[in-house]
């Protein structure tokens, strides 16, 4: 089996090839599932560990001190401690509480994670679903897990679990508005729904460069609105409350518990490859235009390092608003959206629509 | 149609139920054990009842079967982050009861110490508020600054916070030699520190959407519930015991009472960032002027007070400190009352908060600067 | 027309203030060796405590193993909550005289407050506070320390 590690076409090509040759249509079909399954599960679990990991040392940078030293060298070995300890924890449920809903809460969570991952393209070859209208389908199952917050809240049978599910859905629901429209002002730019085709189409240059204002501004707004999607930052009134109510996951311990907080970091990641793939050109290497000795020595990095460094670096921006500003209110982080964000959203699609009428861009 | 008609008119008069919560003792915003008995209608804050006396621990009592000398360390414990301002009350008090002069050097460096101690109570102040706030890293930017703080008190009296450094006729012992230098190096250090402060967390817009405008308490307000030291002067409350009654070295030093008559948590939090500028100018008046001379006057070994009431206030971090001390004739007091600051900001915040949400209950009570120590004694 | 001016004026106001706050955690993010943590347990062979640091009480003894504790149990009158209990004998010198040495100077460090008032009130300067800190114990009897090591006496010159 070729392993070019520039394009994984040739790669996934020959296990398809021979799968097809050793077992029935149907057989190698459902194999092929199996081995994408298990491969997307293996990463989300080793990201999202490497994430929890990342988020504790960059938390202890910006706060002048080291973070977890003691478990591994590097204390990399942290998470995996936390990870059992939580295993570990008996599984508590209220008397009270509906026992269907209750457990189905964390899975949808976490289901609507996976769905989305499902589309974004990594590297030339490796990308699980290529629909053409790829963002129109993510910004549609990202909105599926609010249902799951929605539900954890309900079932748990106690009213602060309550108020601080509905308040986290109603956050959810109006940040969902914010993140469409500013995708679709690349897309009105791209000209194209389907992921591989707008990652092609920044082989000149980004759409954040070529692009210039408007896709500065619609940048902005998704990096802001993401993180209130994801319950994040300073937008983290509804888990973080350290007053009357803790969260929708109060009632919730040990594994379940985990899922909640994976799916976190996972919706975490998924905001940030959405913003390094739409906005900073997903795996594409950095290229100018016409400098050609310049974009051959940029192409030397294979294009999987490149999509995960942008999506790091997204990573690191989100990180740094939540270790900066301080917690904003509900009733402020409603004002945002429905005042400021989706005024100026609106008035920025008009500007992009003008751009790529005129042919203003790069 | 006519049942329709009933229903709507039914669901017009839909009353939202008002409950009771409680911030219970154990909680990780109110800063020590206090339980606050909250009567919310929805998000709004109708009634806040405070419910004191989790950590009385008698120190009044305790104080009526020991002796002056020994008293000191136990006013270190009620209001810990104040613990030079409280000892030093108490031994003003018995030197003013005995009528006898400390010498300058004395004064000096108790008033140098005070300001030291002010500082570092207002740096914890401000950490503890930005994490309330949701702001986590001031938390380690304010702790940092203060250890060094702690380093100077340990390096001269021993102790980091509970400092015991004052007796009554003087201090324990001199200062160290390497004092004045430390101090020196630390205001300088800090001066490049607190702009910091100003542009991590004042001029942010997201804090001025939390604290414009809430908490209000007004002049009346504030003088008749005693509301004394920086949320007091916030409102307008002039009531520095330095620039009406001054003591040790007060006198001495030329500084700014600040008052800010916007009356809202903006203007408390203001308050004590420009005091903390103040308390830097105090030390650099008096740091390099310290005169030479003893460090205590050689009392007798067991101290009488004459019969008779004496009263002593100065002017802690947190307000107003009085000491009390009624007297027999013997060694041990008849009887000593301390009158708290925090026990009388405490009981504005049922005034402030009403009407207010949530999640605005506790900023507000974080910019009243509580020790809960204090309050309960 | 005004209010949609002060609109726009408060969003590049609002947005340059969080930059500036952005800026402030960005300097210390992007030097972060310059820790300002100790590492505790690992740097115990480096650990200077300030020579006045208070962490328990204790009675120096010289080489020969004197102290120069006489008994008079000043200390104990001065401590505020009894954590100090003398115990004395008396002897009688070769000359005749009776003469008080001190037999146990009990010292129970769990209820120390360590204000300091014995070790002012010391006439000779018998006790001293050391600076070892590290005194967790899994049994509480521990705590309660004898200060006079055994077999030691008072030095020889030392004033009553």
């Amino acid at each position: 089996m070729a392993f070019n590690i520039y394009d994984f076409t040739t790669l996934t090509h020959d296990i398809h090839v021979g799968l097809a040759e050793s077992f029935s249509p149907f057989l190698a079909t459902t194999i092929e599932w199996v081995i994408v399954g298990v491969v997307y599960l293996l990463f989300v679990a080793l990201f999202g560990l490497f994430l929890v990991y990342a988020e504790r040392k960059v938390c202890a940078a910006f706060q002048q001190r080291l973070g977890p030293t003691r478990v591994g060298p590097w204390g990399i070995f942290q998470t995996i401690a936390d990870f059992i300890k939580l295993l570990m924890k008996e599984l508590i449920m209220p008397r009270k509480a509906d026992w269907f809903l209750y457990n189905l809460a964390p899975f949808i969570v976490i289901i609507a994670s996976f769905l989305a991952i499902a589309v974004l393209p990594f590297a030339p070859g490796l990308q699980a679903l290529d629909f053409d209208i790829g963002v129109f389908y993510l910004t549609a199952v990202s909105s599926v897990g609010v249902i799951g917050i929605l539900l954890a809240g309900w079932s748990s049978n106690n009213k602060f679990s309550l108020i601080g599910a509905m308040r986290s859905g109603a956050q959810i629901l109006s940040y969902e508005l914010s993140v469409s429209l500013s995708l679709l002002t690349m897309v009105v730019f791209a000209g194209t729904m389907q992921f591989s085709a707008i990652v092609e189409g920044q082989r000149d240059a980004w759409f954040i460069f070529s692009g210039h204002i408007p896709a500065i501004i619609a940048f902005v707004i998704f990096l802001i609105a993401g993180t209130a999607e994801t319950n994040r930052g300073p937008f983290d009134l509804a888990e973080a409350e350290s007053e009357l109510v803790a969260g929708f996951h109060t009632e919730y311990s040990g594994i379940k518990f985990a899922m909640f907080f994976l799916a976190e970091y996972i919706n975490l990641f998924i905001v940030s490859a959405v913003a390094a793939t739409v906005f900073l050109g997903g795996w594409m290497p950095l290229h100018f235009g016409n400098f050609e000795s310049f974009n051959h020595v940029m192409d030397f990095i294979p294009p999987v390092i490149w999509f995960f460094m942008k999506v790091l670096t997204v990573i690191f921006i989100i990180m740094w608003f939540k270790w900066t500003f301080p917690r904003l209110r509900v009733d402020q982080i409603l004002t945002l959206e429905w005042k400021y964000l989706l005024p100026i959203n609106l008035v920025n699609i008009l500007l992009m629509a003008l751009v790529v009428l005129t042919k203003f861009h790069f | 149609m006519s049942e329709i008609r009933e229903v709507i008119v039914k669901t017009d008069r839909l009353a939202t139920d008002k409950y009771q919560v409680n911030m219970g003792p154990q909680h990780p915003s109110t800063h020590g054990v206090l339980r606050l008995l909250v009567t919310l209608e929805g998000e709004k804050v109708l009634n806040v009842q405070p419910h004191t006396g989790y950590i009385h621990s008698g120190i009044e009592k305790m104080c009526e079967a020991i002796t002056y000398p020994q008293i000191i360390h136990l006013t270190d414990r009620m209001d810990y982050l104040s613990a030079h301002m409280s000892n030093e009350a108490v031994a003003l008090c018995v030197e003013n009861a005995l009528q006898i002069e400390v010498p300058d050097r004395v004064k000096y460096i108790r008033t140098i110490m005070d300001e030291l101690t002010r500082l570092a109570s207002h740096q914890l102040w401000w950490c503890v508020y930005g994490m309330d706030l949701g702001a986590l890293t001031t938390f380690f930017y304010g702790l940092r600054d203060r250890e060094l703080i702690l380093d100077i008190f340990e390096e001269t009296c021993g102790a980091r916070m509970t400092v015991s450094y004052n007796t009554p006729g003087g201090l324990m012992f001199d200062i160290h030699p390497n004092f004045q230098k430390r101090v020196k190096d630390y205001i300088k250090y800090f001066k490049t520190k607190l702009p910091e402060y100003d542009k991590l967390l004042t001029g942010n817009v997201i804090m001025r959407e939390r604290t414009e405008g809430i908490g209000y308490l007004t002049l009346e307000d504030a003088i008749d519930f005693g509301v004394t030291g920086p949320s007091g002067r916030a409102s307008g409350f002039s009531s520095d015991v330095r620039k009406h009654q001054p003591y040790s070295a007060y006198p001495l030093v030329k500084f700014n009472e600040i008052l800010d008559h916007r009356c809202d948590s903006l203007a408390r939090y203001e308050v004590r960032i420009l005091e903390m500028w103040e308390s830097i100018s105090i030390i650099e008046q008096l740091i390099d002027n310290i005169p030479e001379g003893d460090y205590a006057l050689k009392m007798k070994g067991v101290l009488k007070l004459p019969e008779g009431e004496f009263y002593q206030r100065v002017e802690t971090a947190r307000g107003e400190f009085g000491v009390f001390i009624v007297s027999d004739g013997k060694k041990n007091p008849y009887r000593i009352k301390f009158r708290s600051p925090g026990f009388s900001n405490l009981f504005a915040l049922n005034n402030m908060a009403k009407g207010h949400k949530i999640a605005d209950l506790v900023a507000i009570m974080s910019t009243l600067d509580l020790i809960i120590p204090d309050i309960d004694r | 027309m005004k209010s949609f001016i002060e609109y726009i004026v408060s969003i590049f106001k609002g947005v340059w203030t969080l930059l500036i706050g952005m800026k402030v955690t960005g300097k210390y993010v992007f030097t972060p060796w310059k820790h300002v943590t100790h590492q505790y347990p690992e740097n115990r062979d480096t650990l200077v405590m300030f020579e006045r640091f208070r962490g328990e009480v204790i009675m120096p003894h010289d080489a020969n193993n004197e102290h120069k504790c006489t008994g008079c149990g000043i200390c104990e009158l001065n401590c505020p909550n009894g954590s100090i209990e003398i115990i004395t004998k008396s002897i009688v010198t070769p000359e005749g005289k009776k003469k008080r040495l001190i037999d146990q100077h009990i010292y129970h460090l769990g209820m120390c407050t360590l204000c300091n008032l014995c070790v002012k009130a010391c006439p000779t300067g018998a006790i001293v506070m050391g600076q070892n800190f590290e005194h967790a114990v899994w049994d509480r009897a521990k705590l309660t320390k004898v200060l006079n090591q055994p077999g030691s006496k008072i030095s020889e010159g030392v004033k009553e």
